[in-house]
Order: C-alpha cells, then sequence, then structure tokens
C-alpha cells in the first residue's frame, strides 16, 4: 500500500514543488530528481508484486496484477530518462531563445502532473477514475504541446484538445454504459465500476450493453493510442511540442491508453460469445498499420515521420491483442514494451539532431555522425530497432505477431508484411542521409546527455535475445488473463 | 403518458426541454446567447436530477443535482461570460451556413440516437429509462454543433454541451455514478475550462482573432 502511494504521491508532490518553486535554474534538477524517486518507487511496487503476487488496497480501489506493474515499471522508467534528456535539451531550448524561465515552469510542473496522471491511470481499479485520469493526462499535455506558442504548436494544442476531448467524451459513454451492465448485478454502491469486480461478473453482464459499450470505449480510448482514422492529432502533437514531451507522449501515453483498451475488451469478451470485440480492434489495428505505412513515405519533418510510425507501431500492437491467444498477447505486451523504449530513445537523438541543424526537416539535417559520433549512431541504431531488424526486441515481438496471425488469421499477414516493407524502405531512406554526409552544423552549447538513449536501445537488445523469467512470467499470466 | 405519476411526466418535460436547448444552440449565431442557453441546460438538468432524486430517494443524487448547479449552472458560464468580456467578443455573430440543413441532420441524429437508445433502455429499471434517448440525440447534437463551428468559444460551448448529455445520460440510465467519479469529472471539466481560457489568448495573441480558419495549417 505504502508503494502504491510513494509512487502516486510522488510526482503530485512534485509538480507542486515544481510550480512553487518557480523560475530556478536547478528546477529542471529537481524535475529529475523527482522522477527519480518516482522510479525508485514504482521499483519497490515490482518487488513487492513480485513477492506477494497482485495487489488489490486501499478500499479496493487500486490493484497492480502482472498486466499493469510492468507497465508501471516502464512508466516510471521512461519518465526518469526522458527527465534526465529534458534537462540539457530545455537549456539548450531556453540558449536558442525559443523559451522562457517563465515557461520552464509550466514545463516542469505539467511533466510531473502528467506523469501522476499516467501512472493513477495504470494503478487504479476503478473504470471512472480511468477515465479521470485519462482525461487528465491530455489536460496535462495540451499547455505542454503549445509550449513555444507559434502559430504551429498552437494549432496542434487545439487539435489535440478537441480531438481527443471529444474522442474521451465517447469513452466517458461507454464508461456510463458499463456501470449500467454492472450496476444490477453488483449494487449501485462502489463495487460496480471496480474492475475486479466487474471482472468477477463479466459472464453475467449483458452482451448488448457490453458491446455498444465497447464500441464507445474503443474509439474513445483509440483516439488517444492514435488509431486511424482517429489519428489526426498525433503527428501535430508530436511534431510542434517540445522533444520530451514528443517522447513520453509516445512512449507512454499511446500505452497507458492501450491498456485502458485492453482492461475493457477483456470485460467485453468474457460476456459477449462472438468475436465482436477481437474483430473490432483487429480492423482498425490493421488500418492504422497501413495508413501509417502509407503516409510515412510523405513526411518531411523527422518527428512528424516518427509519429507516424508509432500510429504504426501502435496499430501492430492492437492488432496482437485483437487476435488473442497466449502468443499474441505476449508479444503485443513486449511490442509495448520495445517501442516505448526504442520510440523515446529515437526522440532523444532526433530532438538534439534537430536543435544542432536549428531545423527539423529531414532535408536539411545532414552528417550527425562526423559531428556528433554517439547522437549519430544512436539515431541509426534507434531506426533499425523500431524498423524490426533483428536481434533488437522490435524484431521478436514482430516475428511473434506474424506468426501467429499466419497460423489464425493468414488474410492480413501479407497485408502486415507489405506495410512493415514500406515502412521500413520510407524511413530508412530519409534517415540514412541525415546520419551520414556532410554538413556545416554547429555545436550545441550546452553537452546533450547520451546515456538514456543507450541505456535504452541496450535493454531494447536485452529484449530481443534474452527476456528476464520474472518478465516473461508476468507477460505470460496477462497473457492469460486477456485471453 | 396518462396516468404516468407526476414525477415521471415532470422528468420528461425537462428531458424535452434539453433536446430543445440543445437544438437551439445548433442555430444560435450569437456567443453571448450561446452561454446563456447553455446555462439554461444546466438548470434543467439540475432540476431533473433533483425530481429523480426525491423520486427515488437516492441522497447522492441530491448531491450531483447541486454540483450541476454549483458548476454549470455558476461557475462555468461565469469563466465564460469573463471570458467573452476580457477578449472583447461579445457581440460576435457566426456566419452560419445552411441552418436548415444543420437542422434536418440534427433531426436525422435524434432519430438515430432514439434507435441506439431503444435496446438499451429497455433493460434499464429506472424510472428514468425513457430518457436515455434524448440525453444520447443531446450529445450527438452537441457534437454536431462543434463540427459545424468555426470559432473557437462556439466549439467549447459545444464540448461543455456534449458534457450535459453525457451527464442526463448517466442519471436516466443508472441513477448517476459513484460520487468520486462524478467529482472527478467534474475537475476535469473545470480544469479544461481553465486551460482553454488560458489558451483562447495565446491564441488570440498570435493570430488577433478567435476564428479558427487560422488553425488549418497543419496536413497529414
Amino acid at each position: 500500500m505504502i508503494e502504491i502511494l510513494a509512487v502516486l504521491g510522488t510526482p503530485l508532490a512534485g509538480a507542486a514543488l515544481l510550480a512553487l518553486l518557480g523560475e530556478r535554474d536547478f528546477a529542471a534538477t529537481i524535475n529529475v530528481g523527482v522522477s527519480f524517486v518516482t522510479m525508485l518507487a514504482a521499483a519497490a511496487l515490482t518487488v513487492r508484486v513480485l513477492v506477494d503476487g497482485p495487489l488489490l488496497v486501499l478500499d479496493r480501489q487500486f490493484f497492480v496484477d502482472s498486466f499493469n506493474v510492468s507497465l508501471t515499471a516502464l512508466t516510471a522508467f521512461v519518465g526518469f530518462t526522458t527527465a534526465l534528456f529534458s534537462r540539457p535539451y530545455m537549456r539548450i531550448e531556453q540558449a536558442h531563445g525559443r523559451l522562457t524561465a517563465a515557461r520552464l515552469r509550466l514545463y516542469h510542473a505539467m511533466y510531473q502532473l502528467f506523469n501522476f496522471t499516467m501512472l493513477l491511470a495504470l494503478t487504479t481499479n476503478n473504470m471512472g477514475i480511468l477515465w479521470v485520469a485519462m482525461e487528465a493526462a491530455t489536460l496535462a499535455t495540451v499547455l505542454l504541446v503549445s509550449l513555444y506558442r507559434t502559430p504551429a504548436s498552437l494549432e496542434a494544442a487545439w487539435k489535440y484538445f478537441i480531438l481527443c476531448g471529444v474522442g474521451i467524451a465517447q469513452a466517458l459513454f461507454g464508461t456510463i454504459l458499463l456501470y449500467f451492465a454492472a450496476e444490477k448485478l453488483l449494487g449501485a454502491e462502489g463495487g460496480a465500476l471496480l474492475w475486479t469486480s466487474l471482472n468477477d461478473v463479466k459472464g453475467q453482464l449483458e452482451p448488448t450493453v457490453l458491446s455498444i459499450a465497447f464500441v464507445f470505449l474503443l474509439v474513445g480510448y483509440g483516439t488517444k493510442v492514435g488509431l486511424a482514422p482517429l489519428h489526426n492529432w498525433l503527428p501535430d502533437a508530436h511534431a510542434e511540442g517540445p522533444t520530451p514531451v514528443s517522447a513520453v507522449l509516445s512512449g507512454l501515453l499511446l500505452n497507458v491508453a492501450l491498456y485502458a483498451v485492453v482492461r475493457c475488451k477483456v470485460l467485453v469478451e468474457g460476456s459477449l460469445d462472438s468475436a465482436f470485440a477481437r474483430e473490432l480492434m483487429m480492423g482498425f489495428g490493421l488500418l492504422s498499420v497501413v495508413i501509417a505505412a502509407l503516409l510515412l513515405s510523405r513526411q518531411k519533418d523527422v518527428k512528424r515521420l516518427f509519429a507516424y510510425s508509432s500510429i504504426e507501431h501502435m496499430g501492430i500492437a492492437t492488432f496482437a491483442f485483437g487476435m488473442g491467444g497466449p502468443i499474441a498477447n505476449f508479444a503485443g505486451l513486449l511490442h509495448m514494451t520495445v517501442h516505448s523504449l526504442t520510440k523515446s530513445a529515437i526522440f532523444f537523438t532526433v530532438g538534439h539532431a534537430a536543435q544542432k541543424a536549428g531545423t527539423q526537416l529531414t532535408d536539411e539535417i545532414r552528417g550527425l555522425v562526423t559531428t556528433n559520433p554517439p547522437l549519430g549512431w544512436g539515431l541509426v541504431l534507434g531506426t533499425l530497432a523500431i524498423l524490426g531488424m533483428p536481434p533488437f526486441g522490435v524484431f521478436a515481438s514482430e516475428f511473434l505477431i506474424l506468426i501467429t496471425a499466419m497460423a489464425v488469421q493468414p488474410w492480413a499477414t501479407p497485408v502486415l508484411l507489405a506495410a512493415l516493407g514500406l515502412a521500413f524502405a520510407s524511413v530508412f531512406s530519409k534517415i540514412q542521409p541525415m546520419v551520414f554526409g556532410e554538413t556545416t552544423a554547429k555545436r550545441l552549447p550546452v553537452r546533450p546527455t547520451m546515456v538514456p538513449v543507450f541505456v535504452h536501445l541496450a535493454l531494447v537488445l536485452m529484449l530481443g535475445l534474452w527476456i528476464p523469467p520474472f518478465l516473461a512470467e508476468w507477460y505470460r499470466q496477462a497473457a492469460r488473463l486477456i485471453g | 403518458m396518462t396516468g404516468a405519476p407526476l414525477y415521471a411526466q415532470l422528468i420528461n418535460l425537462l428531458a424535452a426541454i434539453l433536446l430543445l436547448l440543445a437544438f437551439a444552440m445548433l442555430a444560435q449565431r450569437r456567443v453571448l446567447s450561446l452561454v446563456n442557453l447553455f446555462a439554461a441546460q444546466g438548470v434543467a438538468l439540475a432540476l431533473s436530477t433533483a425530481i429523480v432524486a426525491f423520486a427515488t430517494h437516492q441522497p447522492h443524487l441530491y448531491g450531483s443535482a447541486l454540483l450541476t448547479v454549483v458548476l454549470k449552472v455558476a461557475l462555468l458560464p461565469w469563466l465564460l461570460h469573463r471570458l467573452i468580456r476580457r477578449l472583447d467578443v461579445k457581440w460576435d455573430v457566426e456566419g452560419l451556413i445552411n441552418v436548415p440543413t444543420t437542422m434536418l441532420i440534427g433531426i436525422v441524429l435524434v432519430v438515430f440516437a432514439f434507435n441506439l437508445a431503444s435496446p438499451i433502455s429497455q433493460l434499464a429499471s429506472t424510472v428514468t429509462r425513457s430518457t436515455l434517448g434524448i440525453a444520447i440525440a443531446s450529445v450527438m447534437l452537441s457534437f454536431l454543433m462543434m463540427i459545424t463551428r468555426r470559432k473557437a468559444i462556439p466549439q467549447v460551448i459545444g464540448f461543455l454541451a456534449m458534457e450535459n448529455g453525457l451527464f442526463f445520460a448517466a442519471t436516466s440510465a443508472t441513477y448517476g455514478m459513484p460520487m468520486v467519479v462524478e467529482l472527478g469529472i467534474a475537475l476535469d471539466i473545470l480544469v479544461a475550462m481553465l486551460i482553454l481560457g488560458v489558451f483562447f489568448f495565446q491564441i488570440r495573441e498570435q493570430f488577433d482573432s478567435l476564428d479558427l480558419k487560422h488553425l488549418e495549417r497543419l496536413k497529414e
């Protein structure tokens, strides 16, 4: 119990502290410190779950099982490494005159608040609070996306707010329907929105209501996952916001939204006899993969390029959960983890590359390997990893998803393979000249931290070659639970 | 509805008013009147919630009725009025194209909403189940309003009205969500409004207007 309180309390207190402290030079360091403590708390929580099994605490309001414990740990970890990356990055932005100290205060407070909302969404057992936390996550990031106050960033933030706001309103209606179906069995007081109680009675929930509810929940949370055709906000928000925000949006928020979808899917699947929920998820997933792959080749902005790549990978994971079964679910969970680590590492390198070149256009960034070898090689390795090259973890998860698809949904395999091939061609042909080639770019005023990039990539490499037994066991348990 | 108890008739009447207000918002050109219509919707919502609470002896519904009055009748309209005054857009009139077409689409949406609601309300045991269709219809009408508006403040009022519809859906299908969740939702809405307020000023500072046509550069 104490671990949950620490995991949630640290970022919340950190947000208040950073807002009150104001425009201090050491605010970025405090931001890193708070994120570090959050990570330690999450590690303690992980150990607790490892030793004692699933936790259901505080009047059943919080629930941590094998499914969300790895995501909680991942969120706290990437939250910490991104804070580490953001310290020099935001200093350079300030030196380049794109930000004032007052904006940095807003940035740091909102960063912690955003972490809090994601951790709350992951650990809560209450489907209503899950909704509240997802909406709060949108709100915390709207002002981060518009941090630079440029016309494009304002437009991106407005789109983000309106599209995700409307989307999440659908999810609220879905949650109301879920409550409506459950209230008959569980009574109005308390238990009817708790996921664990719902999971116990899922076989008796009214199928008609649940299938309507699932459509709304999938569309609602799916908007935040970035599933096509509801993905329009995602590339804009990623490209126009500061890079640390792009890294946590892609690496963490999309995962949390997909987590919400999967939690709902477990309930709906238990109530329905048909493959309705699966088919819906497979359809949305595949559509996202195809649309993203087609749009990748037309991107000129490097951050937009990788934002589309996030849509593609979220589509793959959604498709995997849609197929269901122990292997596909295992692969889907692994894919969420490795995508999160790889994509945030890529954004770290891309952010500094864009700072060096003074632009985000792929045509104008050149010669990263010559001017800053760690940065250049980090980007090359990250790109190869995200494109599914062995021996990185993305290869392992995509391979598992493809072989399952061949076995259970053979029609989808050629589509997936073609999309992956197309994505490879589009992304690699754009990144290769950025990394090699000649350049006249200046040195950065503050030395960037490359440690997070290589730590992430090393973890992805490790997950491609060897998955720690306890993690594999969690994934297997979670895969059984998801069904 | 002959023979139905008085409170059921009152709830149906208020639901009808809610729907009527949703249509009125769809056609209203003046920003200031939109805010007043939104506040009126809040009043109808709070009254119907209070009547349901009285009829079914659900004490926590009095709490949600009170929350509605505080948030949607007082606080949000007050904030909107303040914003409109500060942004000096009090007399803004929006050139709506094709109000009749929008209205016709609205009617189609209402029919669709009732169709969607009928299997659900058959299963409901609440006294208010017949109003679920109206709740879904007003959500959809607000959605339509958001699509047809080209200015920032009306779009946001559409967003808030959508939340009104959802709240009404929650009371008519289930006598409201648990209090923790309702408080959380109310907090989110309030924070959203405050953030949007800040945001309006940023947009205005950048573009010298709140017309969303400036916000259409990013493609693909």
